[in-house]
């Protein structure tokens, strides 16, 4: 069988399972969509190369399979590298295939040639740039496999346009060697694992997004209850944990509740699980869980010791890690040291202490939460309003939660839902947003109104960037520049005008009416949500500081925020 | 090469010297990397380990320093199994 390079990428593609691909198509990439016209595959038509990027990061975050993103060169390669960066940071599968300019012409500053290859290189778990066509066969199904693999994370081809164009003969398919990484765990480290923690009399798990990663939750549950282990959660692991679990301690680390840190602070063992310890998960490394020991399990070698030494360590797959470590863990009340946790609780509690006032962003998030399906996918952009629905929102479920944790992209949080809605089309779909992070990536209104996907977005519109402004309010001397909007659209006309029906719920009398109503309806919906412009996001901790040494969240506090 | 060494530069790690060859009609290559035994030379072989494209990763203190000292008298070949 003679075939193009095109179409063996196409070919391979389909036979990997990929039904949905998103993308941009420009000079360079012209024979790879020449060979999609031909394919089942559904091509999504975004409007920016960032916002097809994280439209198929929405796609990968919430079903955990890999998810493609096509290119052209230069300017679409160039514009995808935000997107490429966000999964790599927070390990999510997205394979991205871009064009390149014919491979005599690389190397002479040729029309839309950039360096994709080296561009991509710091922000990539692998890259490819294929040279000869008779690579592709191979190249293809380990791009999707290293993605999806191990710790996930994003993969980069990069295919010169005359070898998308060549010709090829092909006799059989040969499936390429993959490298399969060897997790055996030792069967004395789990032992030791359990015996830590049966002596243990003060532990706490914290787990972040490798528990998600690993589809570990189950067990989690199951090693927490049985030994009465609480479980704090990373922003990335939002989710693999019930929220309503009494064991559920919440999130920790820069904007979580102090009766976190400080029980986190008390703790004689920290069972870390899939974390990586994250600057604004542990505040000040030398102080965070300095009194007791640490037991890190996770499936990338790397991340043992790199941030926090750990006292013992099992680098393997967190669910059969911990399937294996469950029979060995002893049953345990431990009545002193949860009613420890009771009592930092009560005296620590933020909500309570909180305002009830329901034009709060946070009420509002908590009203909006009461609302929907207890599996509806929630989507963030970057901001105050992010740490507001991490702070309130009550997950329950892992993948519902969408967010971009580690390289924190405003502009996220549209395209991603409009990719979640995409996978799970049965779902509802809400992305919260800002008046600063919405503008991003607004263009990608256009996609959503195309498919007319069940996405609500919420704009908590404050007229500026929030949390830069709180940054400037409580470390620069509140010499504010640059934070606060001179104008504003009206977002709700600019909703209606992509054909989206939007809601503005400035004097509106009966909002919560509104805001139901908008939510119960089928397909997209924008509503705009004017919040005060003066809210802080608390409890904090300062930046370099100790967890235990937060800002609000304090016993009286008086809406301090 | 350019996978390695721009692992060193992000994540700030220093690189005293490098020598690289290709092996085994050029499908591999063996690189040579001249560091210093400090704190983070476990983190350095796990971030190299997790590079798709590199195969294994050893450590040697005794090699000859002579290798990266005196490159210029090796101009014509003549490598050494050191690192």
């Amino acid at each position: 069988m003679i075939m193009t390079g095109a179409e063996i990428i196409v070919k391979l593609l389909e036979d990997e399972g990929i039904k949905t691909v998103t993308g941009i198509p420009g000079g360079a990439n012209l024979p790879l969509y020449n060979a999609l016209h031909k394919s089942k595959i559904i091509h999504i038509l975004a409007r920016h190369e960032q916002g097809a990027g994280f439209i198929s990061q929405g796609m990968a975050r919430s079903t955990g399979r890999p998810a493609v993103t096509l290119a052209t060169s230069g300017p679409g390669a160039t514009n995808l590298i935000t997107a490429i960066a966000d999964a790599y940071l927070d390990s999510v599968p997205l394979v991205a295939i871009t064009g390149q300019v014919p491979l005599s012409l690389m190397g002479t500053d040729a029309f839309q040639e950039v360096d994709t290859h080296g561009l991509t290189l710091p922000v990539t778990k692998h890259n490819f740039l294929v040279r000869k066509i008779s690579e592709l066969p191979d190249i293809i199904p380990l791009a999707l496999h290293i993605a999806a693999g191990g710790r996930p994370g994003p993969v980069v081809v990069d295919v010169p346009k005359d070898i998308q164009q060549e010709k090829m003969e092909i006799h059989s398919w040969i499936e390429p060697e993959k490298r399969k990484q060897d997790f055996r765990v030792d069967p004395g480290t789990i032992l030791s694992v359990a015996k830590k923690i049966n002596s243990a009399r003060r532990p706490v798990l914290s787990v972040g997004g490798g528990v998600i990663s690993s589809g570990a939750s189950s067990f989690l549950r199951e090693l927490s209850h049985k030994n009465s282990i609480p479980v704090s959660t990373t922003l990335m692991g939002l989710g693999s944990f019930p929220s309503d679990d009494p064991l559920n301690i919440g999130m920790l680390g820069m904007h979580g509740e102090r009766f976190t840190n400080m029980l986190i602070n008390d703790a004689d063992l920290l069972l870390a699980c899939g974390v990586r310890f994250g600057d604004r998960t542990t505040g000040k490394i030398e102080e965070f869980c300095s009194h007791g020991d640490v037991i890190h399990i996770d499936i990338d070698r790397s991340e043992i010791d790199k941030i926090k030494k750990a006292n013992l360590s099992v680098v393997g797959d967190i669910s059969s890690v911990l399937e294996r470590l469950i029979p060995h863990v002893k049953e345990n009340r431990r009545m002193k040291w949860l009613s420890h946790l009771a009592g930092l609780k009560q005296r620590y509690n933020h909500d309570n202490n909180m305002s009830q006032d329901i034009r709060h962003p946070k009420q509002i998030i908590k009203e909006i939460n009461s609302l929907l399906d207890p599996g509806a996918i929630v989507t963030t952009d970057v901001g105050q309003h992010q740490m507001w629905v991490a702070q309130s929102y009550r997950f329950k479920n892992p993948r519902t939660f969408l967010t971009s944790g580690g390289l924190g992209t405003m502009g996220f949080g549209l395209p991603a839902a409009i990719g979640a809605a995409i996978a799970n089309p049965e779902k509802q779909v809400v992305c919260f947003s800002g008046d600063g992070s919405i503008l991003m990536n607004i263009q990608e209104l256009a996609t959503l109104a195309d498919y007319e996907l069940n996405v609500k977005i919420i704009i908590m519109n404050n007229n500026q960037l929030g949390l830069v402004r709180q940054q400037q309010e409580m470390f620069y001397e509140g010499n504010f520049i640059a934070t606060s909007f001179k104008t504003n659209p009206d977002f709700a006309a600019i909703g209606r005008e992509f054909g989206i029906r939007s809601h503005n719920l400035e004097n509106v009398r009966d909002s919560w009416g509104v805001l139901s109503e908008a939510l119960r309806d089928k397909g997209p919906v924008l509503i705009n949500i004017p919040i005060s412009n003066e809210l802080n996001v608390t409890p904090i901790v300062p930046p370099g500081s100790a967890n235990i040494h937060m800002i609000g969240g304090e016993t009286n506090e008086q809406n301090g925020y | 090469m350019s996978k390695v060494t721009g692992l060193f530069s992000r994540r700030s790690f220093n690189l005293d010297g490098i020598l690289c060859s290709q092996l085994e009609n050029a499908a591999k290559s063996k690189i040579f990397l001249l560091v210093k035994n400090s704190e983070c030379l476990d983190q350095v072989v796990r971030q190299l380990e997790k590079l798709y494209d590199i195969h294994e990763v050893s450590l040697h203190d005794d090699y000859a320093l002579d290798i990266f000292n005196k490159l210029g008298c090796y101009c014509n070949g003549e490598g050494d199994n050191k690192k």
